[in-house]
């Protein structure tokens, strides 16, 4: 196929995963300010949602102050802020168009009525029930939009190159929660069972999507090594950065087998899930979470670039 | 306005006999059915994307062809004599194109001015001496009809650079068909799904020598903003050919290869939407990023073929149309079986008199102009108007010619919870491989849906209906 | 006279290409006065020259490297024999009537300020050749050689707007101004053996040629002001700079690039002698 149809799938798919990714942060923060502050502490959830989303220094050229208004505006609806959920949309759909003819209608559809739907939230909207409205949408949107993929694309080069973007960037997102949330997650930093952090915790969980499978997992009260576990190590979680790799592995593999050739993106996909696979959270706490985490972003934006020079360009 | 040819009811307002089976079911119909069709006829069309992007309209850049609801419907025999007279003008065209870039014969005959070839633009001199594959310029032709009697169609306009609308063609039917099963089920209407299939086997058949046995066919687009990319995306899904951009190609040792996962991979045959200045930069416009570096040089090889081929343009200009009964009869000894338009050249002193004189009655046109732009509508147009129009043509009178303002055949058409007549004219798309020509039977028919309008034009207000041919 | 040519073209890259393809203009063919006694194209990169006539006749090579270049060069070298004619062009390859260079072109347009100044240049004056010499020395005199104001892509009408330019501008000014008149001109891209001793110079030379239809094609040359000599070496023709451009290329990637062009002119017994 096209490195450029191949390009432009890998992206459609990290843009819709993105605009999911933001939609859950926004809602989660939107849940924790809402609560009493007694419940949460003093820090300012809007700054931590700025830096989850990782767009602080474009935030900040533009506003000064980090609060319900600006966040909302600035990571759903701006058009200054190239990772805005609109702009997601947007650019979702700009490659999908460009690539029509690679995905199946059921996809483009899904794509271009929320491209649509979008439209009719215009400048974004002013109420709180609005807003969350609009949160579902989103999330519903990426939803439909990975089930037609799954239930409808060939297992072709295609589908891979969709999943490549996909889990790429949901390994980055994870990776992102834990890199901003890290000390959260410290054993030393906790009193366990405190208010103030268990609404942290249900947090990180929630924008992961997994407060549930969380109970389900490890059948206990949140703890915070457990909750770093779930992200980190453990395959079952699809968001886990372990189920990531898995998944990106058996993506890069499948890529191999189709043109009868590996490179460097098998070899590093594989290298990072064994790094995962051979981890336990007693070392990677031992030898320090965020060191870990950071590391891991350079080495997954590392297999990003390799993707893109082996295939995309 | 002058009485016109009406589709349904003719010229005396007697039903025709192609036009009972849609009279009685129109008759059947409630409006509230039809207006409820058009809905959802608007919803398909939107739902799968088939718009087409304006240009200088920054925020609707994607806009809705209208759609009308009821068909145009031409008969078995009607069709026949249309076909006959594309294919003869089509095989004069290239025969012509050949003979321009090649010995110039027409020329030396005086048959057409030198300077309206060499000094026009749409003349590539680049061309000039260059083998194409198999001796075929045009490809794909979309040739406008209007019809303005019972029995007198006239060629508008030849398109044979890369015209659209096909897709049109294609949906129009889809949709018809979806909503409309009852309809159907009244008449015997040829099938139009197979141009794809006939594209695609036109296609092959002009690959250069140097290809493999399985030629590489791809679709060269400028991108998503292009007002056309939905019909480019379109056909290259239905022929089920690579959509490529200018910089998915490249050009090494003479050969086109475009860049895929796997590595380069040559192309065979390019069903370019890219105009000539934007092709290659290396040979044409030096600013175009739209193009491929090094075509041109792959072209003059005999590595690649172009459908269209490079220079086209010098067939189908407003200034070469006059001459196109001409040009039938010089290269094919035959009578043209299509009529032109009677036309004007305000380059020649004595037509430019005329046409002075009868401005008001007249359309006058830029002949480099296209889409329904830079044109005089003489009856529509009030004193002013003409008056500009007559110092911009004493200016420059090479630059227009005249037409008699025609009376376009109507169409009925479902306007404002009513059927009307409306102004129509037709496309058909020509197809040339090295076999044969391939017509697919009917076309893209467009309408005008202002009341009185003769500017069919999309990007005008004009709208497009499904085009039946009988089958019996 | 025999002239030696060595024309070296250097593109250098900070951030190295990953592909340039090139299409040269840079091989001259022979005419009544003009004999090609040797000639030859290098490209520092390993790649096919693909030679080929263009649709005016003249010779195009192509060429297309992969990178990454970080260093590229095109040497030409080559000597030509060569005879005064009194500036007629004969036995060349023609493959259009002279006609076809009435055409006018984006960089050759004939604005009103051009057609005026043609006019006036001219007036009073009778016949072909007395037209184009007074169309010669007026464009010598009215646009100053200067290589300041102007670049490749420079109008015709720009240039005449800034009375200022190089040997391309001034050739582009006469031919707006010839066609204007209704005399067929060309636009002509070569070397010119300087007869100041010079050899060293900083590019190729421009000139034009006219039609006149009792001696042909005639070659004029507003830079100096005088129909060409045998210090000429015409290499390609077009319709202007575009179409008988050197080098016309495309590159992909690549940061930072300088440019270095050393073109030499000289007789060739010079060389034979030292």
């Amino acid at each position: 196929m096209l490195s450029r149809t191949a390009d432009n799938l890998y992206w459609v798919a990290r843009y819709v995963e993105r605009a999911d990714y933001l939609a859950r942060i926004l809602e989660v923060t939107m849940r924790l300010t809402a609560l009493p502050l007694a419940y949460v502490g003093s820090t300012n959830e809007w700054d931590s949602a700025v830096a989850t989303a990782g767009c602080g220094n474009g935030f900040f050229s533009h506003y000064s102050e980090a609060n319900e208004d600006t966040v909302r505006e600035f990571l759903a609806f701006s058009a200054a802020n190239t990772s805005s959920i609109r702009n997601c949309i947007e650019l979702a759909r700009t490659n999908a168009r460009a690539v029509r003819t690679a995905l199946t209608s059921e996809m483009w559809e899904v794509i271009n009525d929320s491209w649509l739907t979008l439209k009719k939230f215009g400048k974004g909207p002013t109420s709180r029930e609005e807003f969350m409205r609009f949160l579902r949408f989103v999330q519903e949107t990426s939803l439909r939009f990975d089930g037609s993929a799954y239930r409808t694309m060939l297992r072709t080069d295609a589908y891979w190159f969709f999943r490549l973007g996909l889990n790429i960037e949901r390994a980055d997102n994870t990776a992102r929660i834990l890199d901003t949330k890290y000390h959260l997650l410290l054993p030393e930093d906790t009193h366990i069972g405190g208010p103030l952090d268990y609404y942290q915790w249900a947090a990180i969980l929630r924008s992961v999507s997994a407060l549930t499978s969380y109970h389900w997992v490890y059948r206990e009260s949140l703890k915070p090594w457990l909750i770093a576990d779930l992200l980190i190590l453990n395959p079952k979680m699809p968001r886990s950065l372990a189920s990531c790799y898995d998944n990106l592995v058996i993506d890069c593999d499948a890529l191999a087998e189709a043109y009868g050739r590996q490179g460097t993106s098998q070899r590093k996909a594989r290298g990072i899930r064994t790094r995962l696979a051979n981890s336990r959270m007693t070392e990677i706490f031992q030898n320090g979470l965020h060191e870990f985490i950071t590391e891991f972003i350079s080495n997954n934006n590392e297999l990003g670039s390799a993707i893109s020079r082996q295939y995309l360009m | 306005m002058t009485v016109c040819f009406d589709e349904m009811k003719g010229e005396d307002g007697n039903l025709r006999a192609t036009y009972e089976g849609l009279d009685a079911w129109l008759r059947d119909l409630s409006p509230d059915v039809l207006d409820q069709r058009c809905q959802e006829a608007e919803f398909l069309f939107r739902r799968i994307g088939i718009t087409f992007n304006v240009y200088g309209e920054a925020d609707a850049t994607e806009r809705l062809i209208p759609f009308d609801v009821i068909p145009r419907i031409i008969a078995a025999d009607e069709w026949k004599r249309l076909e006959r007279g594309l294919t003869q003008r089509v095989k004069a065209i290239n025969l012509y194109l050949k003979d321009i870039y090649g010995r110039r014969e027409i020329l030396r005959k005086g048959l057409i001015p030198e300077d309206l070839v060499f000094q026009n633009q749409v003349f590539r001199p680049e061309m000039n001496g260059q083998k194409v594959p198999h001796d075929i310029y045009i490809h794909i032709a979309g040739i406008d009809i209007v019809r303005v009697a019972a029995d007198t169609f006239y060629v508008l306009e030849d398109n044979v650079r890369t015209p659209s609308g096909v897709s049109y063609m294609l949906e129009n039917r889809e949709i018809m068909m979806r909503l409309f099963p009852d309809l159907f089920s009244r008449y015997r209407v040829a099938p139009v799904e197979n141009y794809p299939d006939e594209l695609l086997a036109t296609l092959r058949s002009v690959a250069p020598d140097t290809a493999a046995a399985e030629p590489n066919v791809v679709l060269l687009s400028p991108g998503i903003y292009n007002s056309a990319y939905f019909e480019h995306s379109f056909l290259a899904d239905k022929l089920g050919i690579e959509l490529v951009e200018g910089r998915d190609l490249m050009v090494k040792g003479g050969v086109v290869s475009m860049r895929t996962t796997e590595g380069p991979k040559r192309v065979d045959v390019i069903y370019r939407r890219v105009d000539d200045d934007f092709l290659d930069p290396l040979s044409f416009r030096p600013d175009s990023t739209l193009g491929v570096p090094g075509l041109m040089s792959a072209y003059h090889a005999g590595n690649v073929t172009l459908a269209n081929a490079v220079g086209t343009g010098i067939a189908d200009d407003k200034a070469i149309y006059s001459y196109m009964p001409e040009i039938v009869k010089f290269y094919l000894g035959e009578e043209p079986i299509l009529q032109n338009v009677p036309t004007w050249r305000c380059r020649e002193p004595d037509h430019l008199a005329y046409v002075l004189e009868h401005l008001p009655e007249l359309v006058v046109k830029e002949v480099h102009g296209s889409g329904g732009y830079g044109m005089l509508i003489g009856p529509m147009a009030d004193k002013g108007k003409l008056a500009a129009f007559r110092t911009r043509i004493e200016a420059d009178p090479k630059n227009y010619i005249a037409q008699p303002t025609l009376a376009l055949s109507t169409c009925p058409t479902w306007v404002d919870r009513g059927v009307a007549p409306r102004h129509i004219d037709l496309r058909p798309f020509v197809l040339t491989g090295s076999d044969t020509v391939r017509i697919v039977p009917g076309g893209l028919t467009r309408v005008a849906l202002q009341r009185g309008s003769l500017v069919v034009n999309s990007s005008q207000g004009g709208g497009t209906k499904d085009t039946w041919v009988l089958d019996v | 006279m025999r002239i030696r040519v060595s024309h070296r073209t250097v593109y250098r890259y900070d951030k190295p290409l990953s592909r340039v393809i090139q299409t040269l203009r840079l091989t001259p063919r022979p005419h009544d006065g003009q004999h090609v006694v040797r000639w030859r194209i290098d490209v520092s990169e390993d790649c096919r020259l693909e030679a080929q006539d263009d649709a005016f006749g003249n010779v195009t090579h192509a060429f297309s490297a992969d990178g990454p270049v970080s260093h590229l060069e095109v040497l030409v070298e080559g000597e030509v024999e060569t005879q005064d004619t009194d500036g007629i062009v004969r036995g060349a390859i023609e493959r259009f009537p002279p006609s076809l260079y009435l055409r006018e072109t984006p960089l050759t347009v004939a604005d009103p300020p051009i057609r005026q100044f043609a006019r006036d240049a001219v007036a009073g004056r009778e016949g072909e050749i007395a037209v184009l010499h007074a169309l010669l020395g007026a464009v010598h005199e009215a646009v100053v050689f200067d290589t300041d104001p102007t670049h490749v892509t420079t109008t015709a009408s720009e240039a005449f707007g800034l009375r200022r330019g190089v040997c391309q501008d001034l050739a582009h000014v006469f031919i707006a101004g010839a066609r204007s008149l209704g005399i067929p001109s060309r636009y002509v891209g070569g070397y010119l053996h300087r007869s100041d001793g010079v050899v060293a110079q900083e590019a190729g030379h421009a000139w034009v040629e006219s039609w006149v239809p009792e001696l042909g094609w005639v070659a004029f040359d507003p830079a100096h002001s005088i129909s060409a000599t045998e210090a000429y070496v015409r290499v390609a023709i077009g319709l202007d700079y575009l179409g008988a451009a050197p080098v016309r290329g495309t590159r992909f990637g690549g940061i930072g690039e300088t440019l270095e062009v050393e073109v030499q002119v000289d007789q060739a017994f010079h060389q034979v002698q030292s």
